[in-house]
């Protein structure tokens, strides 16, 4: 816009209003046909007794309070103890259970990145994604490009993401489409000998744990 | 738990079309693969869909493909994989 400003023709006097553009307002588009069910279903519930809004916010409250950083403190401990390690791979709800946090119905499976192997996460129907440990889904996992992409050409999307991954490595695609939700334990790095479990913690991303980057020390 | 496949079991998945809420993605219908690991039993999502109680319940298996028999043109060496969560009605031994 600079540059048109700059060629503008300012001999006329300035008491119009240039062309501002303003974000728009959420309203500003039409409720969907399922965003007026879900409207009209919350109104229903409410009618008739079954919710309040005050557990309405509440439980929007729990929803958007999880964090990517539990994850990572799971993460960061299934680095400094191979035992917990073993059970989180084994079962991974009883595991998560241990240090508080509570996947709920969903069966966790975790899946581990070695050195031959590096693991990433997609829901090619929607977007199931492990919320309990890492909170809400970024957009571009919800994104229609990155469900049917990341399945079909895995090694070119995780370049995108700037993560090369070598021929003689596998990539290993988790399409996650029913009861299950899935964590990938990337690799840890190199150079975090001695690290403390809340150094460890901080290097772990979100998208280190959908497997479409891998931690860095730093 | 019950279910008719272990891991290491070869199975095919059911080519079929059936209208609905269906769990089975397109792309792996006709694909055959390995079981990796039995997930356990879950309530049928596809008659929890409408409202059923989605009983009995179905076994729920993860099923390791490799892509280069899924994509025909898949452009990354021969180990790579793609897992799939499909239920035991959708498999046939293969």
């Amino acid at each position: 816009m600079a540059e048109e400003r700059g060629t503008h023709d300012h001999d006329h006097d300035h008491d119009h209003d240039h062309d501002l553009t303003f974000q728009p307002n959420i309203e500003d588009t039409e409720a969907g046909r399922y965003e007026l069910m879900t409207y009209a279903i919350r109104e229903l519930l409410m009618e008739k007794g079954h919710l309040t809004p005050d557990e309405l916010r509440a439980a929007q409250e729990k929803v958007e309070s999880l964090q990517h950083s539990d994850g990572a403190k799971v993460i960061a401990k299934a680095w400094t103890d191979v035992d917990f390690k073993n059970r989180l791979l084994d079962d991974g709800n009883a595991a998560l259970a241990e240090v508080g946090v509570d996947a709920g119905a969903a069966k966790m499976t975790v899946v581990e990145n070695t050195e031959d192997v590096q693991n990433v996460v997609v829901c090619t129907l929607c977007s199931c994604y492990p919320r309990a440990v890492l909170g809400m889904p970024p957009d571009w996992y919800r994104s229609k490009s990155y469900r049917s992409r990341v399945v079909i050409e895995p090694r070119q999307v995780l370049s995108e993401f700037g993560t090369n991954v070598p021929d003689d490595m596998t990539v290993r695609v988790h399409d996650s489409l029913a009861d299950l939700r899935y964590l990938v334990i990337p690799r840890r790095p190199e150079g975090t000998d001695g690290w403390s479990e809340d150094q460890l913690a901080a290097i772990v991303t979100r998208d280190t744990m959908v497997g479409v980057a891998n931690p860095i020390a730093s | 738990m019950s279910g008719n496949f272990a891991p290491g079991d070869t199975v095919q998945v059911i080519s079929t079309h059936p209208p609905g809420h269906r769990r089975t993605p397109y792309y792996i219908r006709g694909k055959t693969g390995e079981i990796e690991r039995v997930c356990g039993d879950f309530a049928n999502p596809e008659e929890l869909a409408y409202g059923f109680d989605g009983l009995p319940k179905k076994t729920l298996y993860r099923v390791r493909f490799k892509q280069t028999h899924v994509w025909s043109d898949y452009a990354g060496p021969e180990s790579d994989t793609v897992d799939v969560d499909i239920y035991e009605h959708w498999l046939l031994p293969a």
